[in-house]
């Protein structure tokens, strides 16, 4: 067990630092808070791309791909470290994480060569950004049960129906599609996955404005929206495999990156030492402090948590049991910090909040946490997942498992 | 970086839970509670025999060399099977304060005897309140102790006791008092935890010795490293009470199904686990932190330690709870894992100590609490 960076580590850091310092500046804290994943609008796209480019150019884009794909074969720790790095220079959002964390992966392991060959550099450059169509108005935590359906027509296919939720779908030029083809067979069997094209007329986005206010996800209608065969992503029928691929590697990409996602518990601390309660120092509270001690813990055993899962993914193993309780603990971690920030920037924060002030900030962070809760999988599916696959638990009763999809 | 246990590490553990299941069955832990003495002697015997008890002395100190990682691995194995052993005081706060604070002497005359399970320390540390070196009220005049100590875990069953007092100057140290000594009598007290037997200790005029390199820091350092340690023996509990409760909601039939299949029960156990894993994270790095004379050893063991109680209060509350009527009754195991995990809350200081603990060393500079 050792918490320092090994040699090779510490070598990795210092090229990763001083590649930054001659292409970055140091974040000074004038910076909006980085309370998106994403970029939001054309000008935050047009910035990242750039970066991107830049990063590639410099072999530190794509950085776990292999190399034969344009990565650098890092290790899943050495992506921690430049997360860690890159985290400290004010560098435009990051608008490919779809792309270079789940699409990428997926289309290496279902992909033709010319597929391979299609996706990989410009996703790798941010030429192309990617978004995810996957869940539907009437399928989200049973991803399974989507209606947008495929049909054959010659050569082709053709596309119909609706995608919700799906992240960046209005500046994405690129989509991975579950369809289903086949609704005589049972719910799980009859899928296939398809690579589209965003800029299609037949695809039309409409941004959906989230409950903060911004707007980083969309309704995505598809009405007959024909590709080729060779837009297929492995075999007919065989989109739930696909599908899976795709997952993993969101929950992946969520545990290298989302343990330092919302606010830190400092922040609190730094809050508290602001503002009074009672006539003193929050600080000086026994329940601010009981509070904010608590916070703090949990967030570093979230953070810790992480490295227990890199450690499993460099020896080359499957993430461990500790793997799934992240994505679990965060967004209600997170929510709780949100709601005492509001507490502690005063009941007036419910009321009244300028651009910039501590109002602003800890609404804005509460109005954002509970999608930490929701997408990637919500809090009650993963509960699901821990006790029917850790624990080994009976599964729910699902009535709709192996009955023909066209029957439910 | 690497956040997990070598191959060596874990044919430690494997060695380790086959001699303790072997020893310290629930039945043990049970007949203890019945009245049996608390002190599992032949468990003891058998860590002494295997050669754990120096895990964490040098070639030359009697041990085996090994370290505080080791010394982790050990208090989750024993806080797995529930142990009675006083494995706590005596390795995880005894140990390691005459190593770095006692004299040559005292290591010479003391270690060997621990390694082999004759001699036992106990920590004779907190006067009823707090557990902070401030609080201190025992004092030491002349190299003779007064004043009262409770609750001593396994004092009556200790050779001797290293006691926090005051020295003449009014400054908290530690010595080491002989408890066979005249001028010390030992009451038994009744503890929520009968496998974890404690006393009150009464010091009037003892004879005793100062360990030369103990200060208030080196005190705190001794309860930094012990919380590690026990938070690891916390996991290990917590753990197991999850596993039986999970092995009851999976045969336990209602609405003709086990009841482990529905949402209300999974879910649960779920959080359970979530708990322990989390806990767990900070224990590593705690155990890290120890191992490696880490500067921020006080954050993680403060970190540590509230998590490692949240986890098990959670987990052995809802233990009782998912076991229904059953879970209530004296006869059954849930209540054997709430009792030592509260016993451990009262060990070593509750989530209030720690919090304090925490705030004092965070980076961001705190006004004090007034």
């Amino acid at each position: 067990m050792d918490f320092s960076d090994s040699p090779e580590e510490a070598t990795f850091r210092a090229d990763a630092r001083s590649w930054l310092d001659a292409n970055a500046a140091l974040r000074d804290g004038s910076e909006k808070a980085q309370d998106h994943f994403m970029a939001r609008d054309a000008d935050e796209v047009a910035r990242a791309r750039d970066w991107q480019a830049r990063k590639a150019e410099a072999g530190w884009a794509g950085l776990t791909w292999p190399r034969a794909f344009g990565g650098r074969d890092a290790t899943p720790i050495e992506q921690v470290i430049w997360n860690q790095e890159e985290g400290r220079y004010a560098v435009p959002p990051n608008a490919f994480l779809i792309g270079i964390g789940l699409v990428g992966p997926t289309v290496m392991i279902h992909g033709t060569e010319a597929q391979k060959a299609a996706v990989l550099p410009r996703a790798l450059t941010g030429e192309d950004i990617w978004c995810q169509l996957f869940s539907e108005p009437a399928a989200g935590s049973d991803l399974a049960g989507i209606r947008t359906r495929a049909r054959r027509d010659g050569d082709d296919w053709v596309i119909s129906g609706q995608k919700v939720w799906t992240s960046g779908a209005h500046y994405s030029s690129h989509g991975i599609l579950l369809a289903r083809t086949d609704p005589q067979v049972p719910k799980h069997k009859g899928l296939t996955m398809f690579l589209v094209d965003m800029s299609d007329p037949a695809i039309e986005t409409r941004p959906i404005r989230q409950i903060s206010g911004g707007a980083s996800f969309n309704e995505v209608f598809i009405d007959d929206l024909r590709v080729p065969d060779s837009a297929r992503l492995g075999g007919e029928s065989e989109g739930w495999k696909v599908a899976l691929t795709t997952l993993m590697n969101e929950r992946f990409s969520i545990s290298v990156g989302r343990a330092s996602g919302g606010a830190r518990a400092e922040e609190l601390i730094a809050l508290a030492t602001r503002v009074e309660r009672n006539g003193r120092p929050a600080i000086e509270d026994g329940e601010v402090r009981a509070r904010i001690s608590d916070f703090v813990a949990r967030q570093r055993g979230l953070e810790f948590t992480s490295y227990r899962v890199m450690t499993s993914l460099s020896r080359g193993e499957a993430p461990g049991e500790e793997g799934s309780i992240g994505k679990l603990l965060l967004g209600k971690l997170r929510q709780e910090m949100a709601a005492f920030g509001m507490e502690l920037a005063g009941t007036a924060a419910g009321i009244s909040a300028k651009a910039g002030d501590d109002a602003a900030r800890w609404r804005n962070e509460y109005l954002t946490a509970p999608g930490n809760r929701i997408a990637g999988g919500s809090d009650e599916i993963q509960r699901t997942i821990i006790g029917e696959r850790i624990l080994g638990l009976p599964p729910d009763i699902r009535v709709d498992k192996s009955a023909p999809f066209s029957d439910l | 970086m690497n956040f997990g246990f070598s191959d060596e590490q874990d044919t430690i553990r494997e060695t380790l839970s086959r001699m303790l299941g072997d020893h310290a069955t629930l039945e043990v832990a049970h007949n203890r509670l019945d009245g049996a003495e608390g002190f599992d002697t032949a468990t003891w015997s058998a860590l002494a025999d295997g050669g754990w008890l120096g895990l964490a002395m040098s070639e030359a100190e009697g041990g085996s060399g090994m370290g505080a990682v080791e010394l982790a691995i050990l208090a989750e194995e024993i806080g797995r099977c529930l142990a009675a052993v006083p494995y706590l005081p005596v390795l995880c706060m005894a140990v390691p304060a005459l190593q770095s604070a006692g004299t040559q002497g005292q290591r010479t005359s003391l270690l060997p005897g621990i390694a082999k399970g004759r001699t036992i320390i106990a920590t004779a540390l907190a006067e009823g309140g707090g557990l902070a070196p401030d609080t201190v009220s025992a004092k030491v005049v002349q190299d003779r102790l007064s004043g009262q100590k409770a609750p001593v875990t396994f004092g009556a069953e200790a050779t001797h006791a290293l006691v926090a007092a005051t020295d003449e100057e009014d400054t908290p140290r530690l010595y080491l008092a002989d408890l066979s000594a005249s001028g010390v009598t030992i009451g038994a007290l009744d503890p929520i935890d009968r496998t974890r037997p404690a006393a009150r200790i009464d010091f009037d005029n003892a004879p005793v010795e100062l360990l030369p390199g103990s200060d208030p820091a080196a005190i705190q350092r001794m309860l930094d490293g012990a919380a590690v340690l026990a938070a690891f023996e916390q996991i290990g509990l917590a753990e197991r009470a999850l596993a039986l409760t999970t092995a009851y909601a999976g045969e336990r039939h209602a609405f003709g199904r086990p009841i482990g299949g529905f949402q209300a029960v999974k879910h649960r156990l779920a959080d359970m686990f979530a708990k322990i894993e989390l806990a767990r994270s900070n224990a590593f790095f705690g155990a890290w932190a120890l191992a490696s004379g880490d500067s921020r050893l006080p954050e993680a063991a403060a970190v540590a330690r509230l998590t490692a109680l949240d986890a098990v209060q959670f987990t052995t509350e809802e233990s009782i709870q998912l076991h229904g009527g059953i879970g209530f009754t004296w006869a059954a195991d849930p209540h054997l894992f709430l009792r030592r995990g509260w016993q451990l809350k009262a060990e070593l200081g509750p989530a209030d100590m720690w919090r304090e603990r925490l705030l004092g060393h965070l980076a961001t500079p705190l006004r004090a609490a007034s």
